[in-house]
């Protein structure tokens, strides 16, 4: 394969050479729990676009109440699982497999049937706020548009809504913040708005994708305590998708570690974060800055 | 705030002081990026300096090198005074302070080759520069890298060659600012420890910028937490982390997601002001 052909997330990187083991050899259960109600089980999806296999059969139940981490480095396909999941993978490229929401088939499934689920069923927030919002919309209209949609309320009905969620996402004067433009605010406010656009049409799925990697420490803080809050106090099921471990050990109660398009390790969050099965996972954790302290 | 200098005084071999950078803003009042702040650096030491978006960390590592002209205070390095760099080549006295740049995607000329790119910084190192494979091997990379380009790298490995151009000048500051911030967090922590290495073995000091407490813990000798273009505390690395004095510093270290396996969420504290 010549270098100009070579798909960007999986550059020719000699620091991930330490780990030899084959990634097929997954460790532990990647099957599902007994109790997956109400949430979104993917089972052998496989997504390859060219030759390039970007997902290699994935596995992965994620209910609803809980946070679902899904773990990996830069081209593991974490991102590209959540985004095939909304059925916003590439055009060009060819899903196999299964992925079941309650009983629906997302898999195939036909652009008008996945646009009343996506928004409505499954919502998603992305790393970078400044991109996910438009512009040029004020917070008020990408706040009331897709629920006037999906939800047939009337404008004004609408924008209390949005009022409402804007309070719920601690957005300070939400009633004025509804005429402002994504610009007037900072990156963790806007990160609110988004999860508050996300949150508008009562979703049961939030699928967050790098949340907090763009913010503050600080700020990121608040986030997740958000997102915890909404798990746990609204039974949203959240996929959550970053490359940050001590991210992950806050805020997912389950993790899948995923490596080539695979996932190579499962379980609860303090299994795999204290006592990894696969040497992946395990260097995964010893290079975090801390991880000395864990022992 | 003087205080904030602290650690040795003795033969420093960088010195900031009353450092204040601001920018004009059309239609509002001018952006103190920098407010006055006092820095010194001794020959060897790490010094992390820490803070959050917009606290001005970046903007003092671009004055210390000259890419930012100062609106008052000085910036000496071994005496002379750092002037903001104009169309003219940086004195050799200059260029023994070197940099890192974030994105290596951006810091790396895409059309030339890693030899081509290490072989002009060495041009001006004072003495003899080690060789262009000895320079990639003390960043783990092997000597082939050195007939490629650029885009055949992921962004750990650029960041890497990144650190082996900067350290082919032959510096005596080495400065990077947030040099690991775009890279997988898997990397972070070795792309730092690499980093100081390499200064050490190079014996540069090394002035590392990050908004990553937990990393900057791993390296610095010492600690200098910015705020709103101030220096807020400074210190040795294992007092800021056991007993923090600001508020700020504090609530910077509440924040800091741990990877225990417990579920715990970071803390936000309030801050008074």
């Amino acid at each position: 394969m010549s270098e100009s052909q070579q798909f960007p997330g999986a550059p020719i990187d000699l620091d991930k050479g330490v780990v030899t083991v084959s990634p097929a050899t997954a460790t532990s259960s990647t099957a599902a729990p007994a109790c997956a109600t109400d949430g979104i089980r993917i089972s052998g999806l496989r997504l390859k676009i060219g030759t390039a296999q970007i997902l290699d059969g994935v596995d992965l139940v994620a209910p609803a109440g809980q946070v679902t981490g899904v773990a990996g480095e830069s081209g593991s396909g974490k991102t590209m699982t959540g985004m095939t999941i909304l059925g916003l993978q590439p055009p060009t490229a060819q899903v196999s497999g299964s992925i079941r929401y309650d009983d629906r088939e997302l898999v195939g499934l036909r652009e008008r049937e996945l646009n009343k689920l996506r928004g409505k069923h499954i919502a998603a927030i992305f790393q970078d706020p400044t991109a996910s919002l438009h512009p040029m919309l004020s917070i008020g209209t990408q706040l009331t548009d897709h629920v006037r949609h999906h939800l047939k309320l009337s404008r004004r009905e609408a924008r209390e809504r949005a009022t409402e969620l804007l309070e719920k996402v601690r957005v300070p004067e939400p009633r004025a913040a509804l005429g402002k433009y994504p610009h007037q605010f900072s990156g963790g406010q806007l990160q609110r708005v988004a999860i508050a656009s996300a949150l508008a049409c009562d979703p049961r799925m939030l699928i967050a994708d790098e949340p907090t990697t763009a913010l503050d420490v600080t700020v990121q803080a608040g986030i997740l305590r958000l997102l915890r809050g909404l798990c746990d106090d609204l039974g949203i099921g959240i996929i959550l998708v970053t490359h940050d471990l001590a991210v992950m050990s806050s805020l997912a109660d389950t993790i899948a570690v995923m490596r080539h398009g695979k996932v190579v390790e499962f379980g609860s969050r303090y299994d795999v974060i204290r006592t990894p099965q696969h040497p992946y996972t395990r260097s995964l954790i010893d290079s975090l800055p801390d991880h000395q302290g864990v022992r | 705030m003087t205080a904030a200098a602290g650690g040795p005084d003795a033969a420093d071999l960088l010195t900031v002081a009353g450092a204040v950078v601001s920018y004009r803003r059309p239609g509002a009042s001018a952006l103190r990026a920098v407010d006055g702040v006092d820095l010194r650096l001794a020959p060897g030491e790490t010094v992390g300096l820490v803070g959050e978006s917009g606290c001005g960390k970046s903007t003092l590592a671009r004055a210390i090198c000259g890419l930012e002209p100062l609106t008052a205070g000085e910036i000496q390095f071994r005496g002379t005074p750092v002037r903001p760099l104009g169309l003219r080549r940086r004195p050799a006295a200059l260029q023994r302070i070197q940099m890192v740049f974030q994105n290596p995607y951006a810091s790396l000329n895409p059309r030339r080759t890693i030899r081509a790119q290490i072989e002009l910084a060495r041009e001006i190192h004072p003495s003899t520069a080690p060789d262009v494979a000895e320079l990639l091997a003390m960043v783990e990379l092997p000597a082939d890298v050195a007939t490629r380009y650029p885009h055949e790298f992921s962004g750990g490995q650029r960041q890497r060659i990144a650190i082996a151009r900067a350290v082919a000048a032959g510096p005596d500051v080495l400065i990077g600012d947030e040099p690991i911030a775009s890279l997988d967090a898997s990397l972070q922590a070795k792309i730092a420890t690499l980093m100081k290495d390499v200064a050490a073995r190079a014996g540069a000091s090394l002035l590392f910028i990050s908004h990553d407490l937990a990393v900057v813990r791993l390296i610095a000798d010492r600690v200098v937490v910015m705020r709103a273009g101030k220096v807020v505390e400074a210190g040795p690395t294992g007092q800021i982390w056991s007993n923090p004095q600001a508020p700020y510093t504090r609530r910077l270290l509440a924040a800091i997601p741990k990877a225990d396996g417990l579920g715990t969420l970071p803390e936000v504290l309030e801050l008074e002001d």
